[in-house]
């Protein structure tokens, strides 16, 4: 299921800002890669470009390589509506939506698509309830609104559309800066498990986080306010945290940033 | 910690700002201001409670069975009887027929500039010319569809050509308020859709539309009140009559706010407490119409916060 993904060249746009300058690196299928460095460098849009969502926001645009396996998602050919159903995410907020029960929003992705099986829906969503360790919690009250969920249950509960749309690549945003260390804790024990069957990419702001759930991480830095972002160097996370390449890296990985 | 003093309060004092006392100056200003709102609450409410009551207390004289069956078809002003059953009927098909015309105008309308239009041109200009229509009077919709509709085109009075005139006073109050709806709606939901693979106009009619239903209900009920009550344009698009016509696509027609204005016309007492009824029934349904979509409404909305 999982997708290895290459990105050469890539240079990301808000207008007339540079956000993120000649990006190339590549994602391993199978396993976690986090993305670290300080606020503002660029990392979420970087993310975002990888499933064009980037291009939602008015304005935005971006120039490089993104290949998916053999497949430039920026080709001309290619249906941005298609590539998300093949890179799905994750956002910081935990963002059900609000008219849905819990067993509606785990179908939204299918119904929404067009998919009309009750028998197929229903295996669908508690297979993805399961998946995202949310089952035992909800399962007597799939009827009941996605919103009254705790926050972590609610994530929890994102997760789990994610993936019933069945993705080969999930894209996480820092999705446990809303949470409190017990949900965290659910949720990397949660991407621990799924990273078995996606390619998995996770945003983070928290060092510990990335040293404990990922199998690579990159770190990307900017030279100053309105310069564009840089990735500065990607490597095992073993290699990243112990004896990083760059000083910049050993710097901010120390807390002697800046 | 005494620097944080030095800004306000005595110089003399050093020990930093109290937490306990509130200095006089804002305990009264606090005061004035809390009046201030009060009173301008109950000035808000004056004239709205005197219109109602007086509504109430001269309208119930005549609010009987009669007034609901029977239309003022051989009832002549002075004569005891009579009622606003022709007119109800009207008013109702008229506000229907407006409705099916102007509410998917207006939604579509509005769904185009918040989820569409982005910043371009055709946006603007949209948005510049729903502001225009805010401001036409009720009497030039009505004369602009007398003179389209009836003149040049050559129709008849009918109670459509009444709804014409309405839909063009009801569609820029709907694009406003279901616009401010769909600008509420969080881009977090939008983007939540659309990193599932769900294409645009999907996020909009299944997870857009469904979160701002209820204040798009609430706008298209507010747009509904209003253009109940226009009378101008009715009168020039489909005149009005005493007897009852159930058909909107032929002939004059009756309504509530000409059978009002037609029955307050008259010196008789008996014509004057109808028109009175007329009010309050006229009031009636608009509460009615307001609750029932309130419920419907409530029905759908997003819970559990």
């Amino acid at each position: 299921m999982a997708k290895r993904i290459e990105i050469s060249g890539l240079h990301a746009y808000y207008g007339g800002v540079h956000a993120i300058e000649d990006i190339s690196m590549t994602v391993e299928p199978r396993s976690v890669t986090a993305f670290i460095g300080p606020s503002g460098c660029g990392k979420s849009t970087f993310l975002r470009t990888l499933n064009r969502m980037h291009e939602v926001i008015p304005g935005a645009r971006v120039e490089g390589k993104v290949m998916l396996d053999d497949e430039d998602l920026y080709d001309s050919s290619v249906d941005p509506v298609a590539v998300r159903r093949v890179v799905g995410m994750v956002f910081q907020r935990p963002n059900p939506f609000p008219t849905m029960s819990i067993y509606d929003n785990v179908a939204a992705g299918l119904k929404l698509n067009g998919v009309r099986r009750k028998s197929r829906l229903d295996e669908t969503v508690e297979e993805s309830l399961r998946g995202a360790n949310l089952w035992n919690e909800v399962k007597d009250r799939l009827g009941k609104p996605g919103a009254g969920l705790s926050g972590g249950q609610q994530q929890r509960l994102c997760i789990a559309r994610a993936i019933a749309v069945q993705p080969q690549v999930l894209l996480m945003d820092e999705p446990c800066s809303a949470l409190d260390p017990i949900s965290t804790l659910a949720i990397e024990d949660l991407i621990e498990k799924l990273k078995t069957q996606y390619t998995i990419v996770i945003v983070t702001h928290n060092m510990q986080q990335a040293a404990r759930v990922s199998d690579r991480t990159a770190f990307f830095n900017i030279a100053g306010t309105g310069k564009p972002g840089k990735l500065i160097e990607i490597d095992e996370t073993s290699k990243i945290f112990a004896n990083p390449e760059q000083k910049a890296t050993e710097d901010y990985i120390t807390g002697r940033f800046g | 910690m005494t620097t944080l003093s030095t800004g306000r309060g005595p110089a003399g004092k050093a020990a930093g700002p109290s937490l306990t006392s509130v200095s006089a100056g804002r305990k009264v200003k606090d005061r004035v201001v809390q009046g201030l709102v009060y009173l301008a609450f109950l000035l808000a409410l004056v004239p709205l409670v005197s219109v109602l009551w007086t509504v109430v207390v001269n309208g119930a004289k005549r609010l009987d069975p009669t007034f609901f069956q029977f239309s003022m078809n051989a009832v002549s002003g002075s004569d005891k009887g009579g009622g606003a059953y022709h007119a109800i009927i009207g008013t109702l098909e008229q506000v229907l027929i407006t409705s099916l015309i102007a509410v998917p105008i207006a939604v579509l309308t509005a769904i185009y500039l918040v989820e569409y239009a982005g910043n371009g041109r055709l946006g603007k200009l949209i948005s510049f010319t729903v502001d225009v229509m805010t401001g036409i009077p009720s009497i030039v919709a009505g004369l602009f569809v007398l003179a389209l509709w009836l003149l040049t085109f050559g129709f008849d009075y009918s109670g459509l050509a009444g709804s014409l005139a309405l839909t063009i006073l009801m569609i820029p109050t709907v694009v406003r308020a279901t616009e401010e709806m769909l600008k509420l709606v969080p881009n977090d939901l939008r983007e939540a859709s659309y990193a599932l693979g769900v294409p645009r106009w999907r996020t909009v009619c299944f997870v857009v539309l469904p979160t701002a239903m209820t204040g798009i209900v609430t706008g298209v009920m507010l747009a509904v009140a209003r253009v109940m009550g226009e009378t101008a344009p009715l009168l020039l698009t489909i005149f009005f009559t005493k007897a009852i016509n159930n058909d909107p696509f032929t002939g004059p027609q009756a309504s509530l706010p000409t059978f009002i204005w037609e029955q307050a016309a008259d010196p008789s007492q008996n014509s004057i407490d109808r028109a009175w009824t007329g009010a309050l029934v006229l009031i009636g349904i608009i509460m009615l119409l307001n609750l029932v979509a309130r419920f419907v409404a409530r029905r759908k909305a997003p819970t559990g916060r």
